[in-house]
């Protein structure tokens, strides 16, 4: 067993939100095929650092482990990604694991994404088509739109864009990336357009689309490829033309 | 209805970046270029301009207040932005460190250039700009000041064309950065060649 090959993992760890954080080493058992999250099992299997030390073990949250939930979004050697798809064969040992402090960080590599849900429901990221009777079959979308905007329905909220903008810090109070590019998706669905005032107004508002500095770093981080400046430079147009028209036929 | 105000102040901001700010930085640079064509002809052209009927209102309105508003709000955005460009070294990131940075240097100068010269209360021709190339520390500072913010001008157009929803894929954006690549070069030409006129007729 002595010979057989190990993985090093350096985790950034912290107990709650108000204690501050620290590192600590493993050398877990490699099997072929390993993602992050097996690494982080093995961890929990047998809790023991590099100095031998009985631990907690390390806490991390993690669904449906096939990139398609958004909850195991991690700082991965330096970048925001889902640790579900970071494969153990493809990453520069050792590997450095830290929570996505954007974040307000609960415990370990596990944090905190109320804003982004917030954000969502400031900028009304949905389809009202609830009432009292039958409102019958929506109107159709041009196939030509249905491709790009299905693209901007990917995102699952994991939070990579929010962790590598710049302009996402203390100092400012920036929605994040995600949230433009979804009041693009459903101000293109013909039943969201219907609505689509609203969520203009509210990417108006603190913190909206006009905190946008266009580093780009969110279109490199999105895991699903979304095309993040894309949505921002058309919700740009939106969201002017709106603003320079509006009073106008007020 | 939740506050809109920062959303106003920004697009001004952007706004007043490219009308007034670059029209009169690019006629600005253009002008002085007339050195090249030695110091009578430069004389000429600032007499032109101080013939210019309503100049002190035109100088107020169109130059001297975006600029102010164009640089103050512009050092809160700079002092309250983030930067990872560490971490995330990609190119646009890094540019927009260096958007930053050149803004600040670009501040910096504007406010020693209008005190070394509009406010200084000397004339304003020919030799009291030579007199100030004069001095190479002088010299060089307002070398680094035309290029960055040539930068600034060209790499601030670059964001506008987004912000404002012009250049919309990755495509357009790709080829709006060479083009203000190119801006950035032609600008700091136009505006070097006439420090070294200023600069080489006294020596």
């Amino acid at each position: 067993m002595s010979e057989q090959k190990r993985i090093h993992l350096i985790v950034e760890r912290q107990n709650d939100n108000n204690s501050s954080s620290y590192t600590e080493e493993f050398k877990v058992p490699y099997r072929s095929g390993m993602n992050v999250i097996a690494a982080l099992m093995e961890i929990q299997r047998n809790p023991k650092n590099t100095k031998g030390e009985n631990v907690a073990p390390v806490a991390w949250e993690s669904n449906c482990l096939e990139e398609i939930c958004g909850a195991c979004m991690m700082v991965i050697n330096g970048k925001p990604r889902q640790a579900c798809t970071a494969l153990i064969d493809n990453l520069e040992q050792p590997i450095k694991l830290q929570p996505a402090r954007t974040f307000p960080v609960v415990r370990d590599l596990v944090v905190d994404r109320s804003r982004m849900f917030d954000a969502l429901k400031r900028v009304k990221a949905w389809v009202p088509i609830d009432g009292t009777y039958d409102l019958g079959p929506g109107p159709r979308m041009a196939e030509r739109d249905r491709q790009w905007a299905y693209e901007l329905s990917k995102c699952f909220t994991c939070g990579a864009c929010v962790e590598a903008c710049p302009n996402v810090n203390e100092k400012t109070s920036f929605i994040g990336p995600f949230a433009i590019s979804q009041v693009r998706l459903f101000n293109t669905h013909p039943t969201g357009a219907m609505h689509s005032h609203e969520r203009i107004e509210a990417l108006m508002g603190e913190g909206g689309i006009h905190e946008c500095g266009n580093s780009q770093n969110c279109v490199q981080v999105c895991p699903k490829n979304i095309p993040l400046t894309t949505s921002i430079a058309a919700m740009n147009g939106q969201v002017n033309r709106y603003a320079l028209t509006s009073w106008l036929r007020k | 209805m939740e506050q809109q105000k920062d959303f106003w102040f920004r697009r001004l901001h952007s706004l007043m970046g490219v009308i007034p700010v670059s029209v009169f930085l690019a006629f600005h640079l253009f002008v002085n270029s007339t050195a090249t064509l030695g110091a009578e002809r430069y004389n000429e052209s600032v007499a032109g301009i101080a013939g210019l009927p309503f100049l002190k209102i035109i100088e107020f309105l169109f130059i001297f207040l975006p600029l102010l508003y164009h640089g103050v709000y512009g050092m809160y955005i700079a002092f309250t932005s983030g930067y990872n460009a560490g971490r995330y070294t990609w190119f646009r990131n890094q540019m927009f460190v260096w958007h930053r940075i050149s803004g600040v240097i670009t501040f910096i100068f504007v406010v020693w250039h209008l005190w070394t010269t509009r406010f200084s209360g000397n004339a304003a021709n020919f030799d009291m700009v030579a007199a100030i190339v004069e001095n190479p520390v002088q010299f060089w500072f307002m070398i680094i000041g035309v290029v960055a913010s040539a930068f600034h001008l060209a790499n601030g157009l670059w964001g506008f064309l987004i912000h404002w929803g012009v250049t919309v894929g990755p495509r357009s954006q790709k080829i709006s950065a060479y083009a203000m690549g190119g801006i950035w070069l032609i600008l700091s030409a136009v505006g070097v060649s006439a420090l070294l006129a200023f600069k080489n007729t006294l020596a």
